[in-house]
């Protein structure tokens, strides 16, 4: 149904940014990489739990297994993110576009009424 | 100055922008329900027109709105039908999306409830626009296409993110 395109991969991005404790394990990783048991700690959370939560974000390409293949650490992918943010920018902008074009029409429609009432100009 | 676009998730299901405009409400409304006005600002990026605005604003009046790409010609759009008209303040209507030849992943199907409402103190009227979704998934899924009013949520999301005293 769905074709990838950069949109739809965004979609499980936001998706996966969507969840507080999905943010917190990006904002625990933003300071370095961590292992799964160190990501339940602070969470007072299962293993299990976290453990859905990062393949979540793995799924999403905002987090990877790092090197060791003992502590299997997870570290954060920035780029995703900065891809994420880059996304938001652009449609913030489009947006403040709309209303700044609102503005400049609401300063338009503020100067006439009472010209266009009373008088009518050619 | 009006304050910046500002976009919070007050639920699961819902997306809030609160923006303010220097001028009294009576004319933000009629921006916002007039067709040949609303047809001059909602156009989205640029090289975006908005060739169909169809509004019926009264009770179970219909609207239609669809914008158009003047590149490559590409369409999508809106429409749905109000549930409460209360000029100037208070403007509701459901909105289904119409996919036309985009290819966002946006849900098609399960309607969106936006609630517009206009106060005005001073002579500065501000806007909150409220989005309610069908489901938290939609509402994720409307806000990563960008493509409703919900535009500078991820900020507020990535802010938290690096921030995790505030989420």
């Amino acid at each position: 149904m769905q074709k990838l395109t950069a949109s739809t991969r965004l979609d499980a991005t936001f998706a996966a940014l969507a969840d507080p404790t999905r943010r917190a394990i990006l904002a625990r990783l933003a300071s370095g990489e961590a292992s799964v048991a160190e990501l339940a700690e602070p969470f007072d959370m299962s293993q299990p739990a976290i453990s859905k939560h990062l393949k979540v974000l793995e799924r999403a390409g905002l987090i990877s297994i790092g090197q060791d293949a003992q502590r299997r650490p997870r570290k954060l992918e920035p780029q995703k993110l900065e891809e994420a943010v880059h996304w938001i920018e652009r449609y913030r902008e489009i947006w403040e576009q709309n209303y700044q074009r609102l503005d400049a029409l609401l300063d338009e429609l503020k100067a006439k009424p009472a010209a266009a009432k009373r008088k009518r100009k050619k | 100055m009006p304050k910046p676009l500002e976009v919070t998730l007050p639920s699961d299901r819902e997306v809030r922008v609160v923006r303010s405009f220097n001028a009294a409400r009576e004319l933000v409304w009629d921006a916002h329900t007039k067709p040949e006005l609303m047809q001059k600002w909602c156009l989205g990026p640029p090289g975006w027109s908005m060739p169909v605005c169809e509004m019926d604003v009264r009770v179970g009046g219909a609207y239609r709105w669809r914008w158009k790409s003047d590149e490559d010609g590409a369409e999508f759009g809106f429409y749905g039908t109000f549930s409460e008209v209360k000029a100037p303040s208070k403007l509701a209507h459901d909105q289904y999306y119409d996919p036309g030849d985009m290819d966002y992943a946006m849900p098609v199907g399960d309607p969106c409830l936006v609630t517009l409402e206009l106060s005005e103190q001073a002579g500065v009227t501000t806007l909150v626009c409220t989005m309610k979704f069908a489901t938290e998934k939609a509402r994720d899924e409307a806000v990563s296409t960008g493509m409703t009013d919900g535009m500078e949520i991820g900020y507020a999301r990535i802010d938290e993110m690096f921030n995790p005293k505030a989420a």
